[in-house]
C-alpha cells in the first residue's frame, strides 16, 4: 500500500497542482479535471433551474395568477424542466462522480478515450449556451416534453434554440456512455473481474447502455420537430398528414429510460455509501449488480405509460401497464438488499449516510407511487395532476439529487483533498430531507384532489397545501445553499483529508487525496471482492495488492 | 491493436460491390414507391432500408471484421430498434380495436 503511506499534511504532486492556468483546464484530458469542470458548469445550471423553481413556488403561493402572466408561467416551468433534466440530472452523477471515479475504481490511469471525454464537456457546454440563449431571449413554453403539434407548429417561443441545445447535449451523453462502456470492458486492473467491480461501476455500465441505446432516438425526435417547424414537412402535425402521438412514442422511448439514467448512478452511489457506513459487505451483491442491468433493459419496455390518455390504443395501454409493474421488481430488489445490508451493520451517521438513508425512504415513496401511476384506471384519475409532479420529484430530487449530494460529500475529500465541516453537513442533510418532504408531500394530496399541473391559477381550497409546498421549497432552497457555502469554504479552510477518511474499501481510497494526475503509481492488482470489510471494527482490508511493475 | 484489426479485411472491390448494391437498393426503393402493394407498402420499404443499413454497418463500418463483442453491441442497436418499432406498432395496429370498445360505451348525455 505505497500510495496510502502519503501523509495527510504533506503537500504533494496531484492532479490539481500538476499544472496551472486556464489552458491547463480547458485543454485537459485528465478525467478528474473534466469531472470538476462538469461540476462547476452543472452547479450553475442547477442554481438557474432552481431560480425558476423559486419563481414557480412564489407564484403558486396564492390561487390567483398575480405574480406572472400565464404565458410567463408556461415558460417558467418549461425552463425549469429543460434545465434541471437535460443540464443537471441526466449528466449529474455520471459526468461529475462517474468521470472522476470510474478510472480510479477500475485501477486505470484515465478513461479509454480522454480526448473524447473533453469533447463531451464542450458539447455539453455548447448545448447549454443554446439553451441559455433561449432563456435570455424570451424563453420557451412547450413544457420540457416538447409535445407536438404545439412545439412543431403553434408555439411562437424559442423552440428551435432550446431543442438544438438538448440535441447537442445529447451527443455529450452518448459519448460519455461510450467511453464508460469501453473503459469498463478494456481497462480493468489485473484481477478486477466483473464480479469484483464496485456496484457504482455496474450502475454506470447499465446507465451507459441506456445513454447509447436511447439518446439517438431523442435526437431523432427533436430533429423531426425541427424539420416540421422549419420546413413544414408533415410528420407530427395532423393538418399536414402527420401523427402527434408518434412524437410521444419517440420522445418517451428515450425520456422514460432517461429517468433510469438519473436514478441508476444514484443507486450505484447508495450501494457505496451504505456499505461503507454500515461497515458491511453489500448484501446480495450480484442481485444488485444484475438488477441494474434489468432496470436498464426493462426500462425500455414501459414508455407507453406516459400515453395512457393520449389516444394510444387500449391494447398498448394494457401491455405497457403490465410491463411498468415489472420494472418495479429490480428496483425493489435493490431497496431490500440495501436494507438487509444495514441489518446488524455498524452504522455510522455521517453526512453521506444521512443522505443515503434519506434516499432509501424517498425513493421508496417515489417508486411505489409510480405503481399507482402505472395502473391504468388510477392513472386516468391522476394523470397530469400534481400527483405526477410529486411522484417524479420524489424519484429525481428525493432519489437522484439526494444521492448526488451524498456522493459529493463522500468523495469530496478525494476530489479536493479537504474535509468539509461534518456538523454543518449533517444539519443541511436533515434540512434538505425535511424541506423536501414539506415541498412535495402536499403535492401528492393536491394531485389526488384533482389539481392539474402546469396551471398557475387554482381554486381557493387548494391554497393551504400550496402554501405548505412553497414554504417547504424555501427550506429546501436554504438546505442547498448551506452545502454550497461550506463546500466552497472547505476548499481553502477545510482540514486536509487523509487518503481514506471513511476507512472505505474501494480502490480509489488507496490513492492519495487528491490523487496524482495518472491516479496510480503502480498498477494495482485486485485479489479480493469489493466491500471486503473485516468482521470487527477497524481498518478495512482494502482488497488490493500492488503489483511490482511501474506503469510505462 | 492487432494487425488483423488494423487491416479490416475488406478490399476496394468489396466496397465497390457494396456501393453498387446500395445504389441498386435505392433504385428498388424508388420503384416500390411508385407501385401499390397495398398493406405491404410500408413493410417493403422498411425491409429494403433494413438491408441497406445492415450492409453499411457490416462493411463500411467494419463490424464484420471486428470481435464478437462488437457484434453483440451492434446487434443490440438493431434489437433496440425492433423494440421501438414493435411496441410503437402495438399501438398503431390496434387502434381500431380500441375504437370498437369505445363505441360500446353509451353516448355522453348532452344538455
Amino acid at each position: 500500500m505505497s500510495a496510502q503511506a502519503t501523509s495527510a499534511a504533506e503537500p504533494q504532486r496531484n492532479y490539481l497542482n500538476a499544472d496551472y492556468g486556464i489552458k491547463s483546464w480547458l485543454l485537459t484530458t485528465d478525467h478528474k479535471r473534466i469531472g470538476l469542470m462538469y461540476l462547476l458548469t452543472m452547479t450553475l445550471f442547477f442554481f438557474l433551474g432552481g431560480a425558476f423553481a423559486v419563481a414557480i413556488r412564489l407564484e403558486l403561493a396564492t390561487p390567483h395568477g398575480d405574480l406572472v402572466e400565464s404565458e410567463t408561467y408556461n415558460k417558467l416551468f418549461t425552463m425549469h424542466g429543460v434545465i434541471m433534466i437535460f443540464f443537471f440530472l441526466i449528466p449529474s452523477i455520471p459526468a461529475v462522480l462517474g468521470n472522476f471515479l470510474l478510472p480510479l475504481m477500475l485501477g486505470a490511469r484515465d478513461l479509454a478515450f480522454p480526448r473524447l471525454n473533453l469533447l463531451t464537456w464542450y458539447l455539453f457546454t455548447i448545448g447549454g449556451v443554446f439553451t441559455l440563449y433561449a432563456v435570455v431571449s424570451g424563453g420557451v413554453d412547450t413544457g420540457w416534453t416538447f409535445y407536438t403539434p404545439y412545439s412543431s407548429t403553434y408555439a411562437n417561443t424559442h423552440v428551435i434554440a432550446t431543442a438544438l441545445g438538448v440535441f447537442i447535449t445529447g451527443f455529450s451523453s452518448i459519448l460519455t456512455g461510450l467511453n464508460f462502456i469501453v473503459t469498463t470492458h478494456k481497462m480493468r486492473a489485473p484481477g478486477l473481474t466483473w464480479f469484483r467491480l464496485p456496484l457504482f461501476v455496474w450502475a454506470h455500465y447499465a446507465t451507459s447502455l441506456i445513454q447509447i441505446l436511447g439518446t439517438p432516438v431523442l435526437a431523432t425526435a427533436i430533429l423531426l420537430v425541427g424539420i416540421e417547424r422549419l420546413f413544414g414537412v408533415g410528420i407530427f402535425d395532423p393538418k399536414l398528414g402527420g401523427d402527434p402521438v408518434l412524437f410521444q412514442h419517440l420522445f418517451w422511448f428515450y425520456s422514460h429510460p432517461a429517468v433510469y439514467i438519473m436514478i441508476l448512478p444514484s443507486m450505484g452511489v447508495i450501494s457505496e455509501l451504505i456499505s461503507t457506513f454500515a461497515r458491511k459487505r453489500v448484501f446480495g451483491y450480484s442481485f444488485i449488480a444484475m438488477s441494474s442491468l434489468a432496470i436498464a433493459i426493462l426500462g425500455f419496455f414501459v414508455w407507453g405509460h406516459h400515453m395512457f390518455v393520449s389516444g394510444q390504443s387500449v391494447y398498448a395501454g394494457v401491455v405497457f401497464s403490465l410491463l411498468s409493474m415489472l420494472v418495479a421488481v429490480p428496483s425493489a430488489v435493490k431497496v431490500f438488499n440495501w436494507t438487509a445490508t444495514l441489518y446488524k451493520g455498524s452504522i455510522q451517521f455521517s453526512t453521506p449516510m444521512i443522505y443515503a438513508l434519506g434516499f432509501l425512504g424517498l425513493f421508496t415513496i417515489g417508486g411505489l407511487t409510480g405503481l399507482f401511476l402505472a395502473t391504468l384506471a388510477v392513472d386516468v384519475h391522476v394523470h397530469d395532476t400534481y400527483f405526477v409532479v410529486a411522484h417524479f420529484h420524489y424519484i429525481m430530487v428525493g432519489g437522484a439529487l439526494m444521492a448526488y449530494l451524498g456522493g459529493l460529500h463522500f468523495w469530496w475529500p478525494k476530489i479536493t483533498g479537504r474535509m468539509y465541516p461534518e456538523f454543518l453537513g449533517k444539519i443541511s442533510a436533515v434540512i434538505i430531507f425535511l424541506g423536501f418532504n414539506l415541498t412535495f408531500f402536499p403535492q401528492f394530496l393536491l394531485g389526488y384532489l384533482g389539481m392539474p399541473r402546469r396551471y398557475h391559477v387554482y381554486p381557493d381550497e387548494f391554497q393551504v397545501l400550496n402554501v405548505l409546498s412553497s414554504a417547504g421549497a424555501s427550506i429546501l432552497g436554504l438546505g442547498y445553499l448551506i452545502p454550497m457555502a461550506y463546500l466552497v469554504w472547505s476548499l481553502k479552510y477545510g482540514k486536509r483529508a487523509p487518503s481514506n477518511p471513511w476507512r472505505a474499501s474501494g480502490l480509489e481510497w488507496t490513492t492519495p487525496s487528491p490523487p496524482a494526475t495518472f491516479n496510480f503509481d503502480r498498477t494495482p492488482v485486485v485479489t479480493t471482492e469489493a466491500y471486503h470489510y473485516s468482521e470487527e471494527l477497524g481498518a478495512p482490508r482494502t482488497g488490493t495488492d500492488v503489483r511490482e511493475v511501474e506503469i510505462v | 491493436m492487432s494487425s488483423h484489426d488494423e487491416h479490416h479485411g475488406a478490399s476496394l472491390r468489396t466496397y465497390l460491390v457494396i456501393f453498387g448494391s446500395l445504389l441498386a437498393l435505392t433504385g428498388l426503393t424508388v420503384w416500390v414507391a411508385f407501385h401499390d402493394f397495398g398493406s405491404f407498402n410500408t413493410p417493403l420499404a422498411l425491409v429494403i432500408a433494413g438491408v441497406k443499413g445492415t450492409l453499411v454497418v457490416l462493411y463500411f463500418m467494419h463490424v464484420r471484421y471486428n470481435s464478437r463483442l462488437v457484434w453483440v453491441f451492434a446487434a443490440a442497436g438493431f434489437l433496440w430498434l425492433m423494440i421501438l418499432f414493435g411496441f410503437t406498432f402495438s399501438d398503431y395496429l390496434t387502434r381500431d380495436a380500441a375504437e370498437a370498445t369505445v363505441q360500446d360505451v353509451p353516448a355522453w348525455p348532452t344538455r
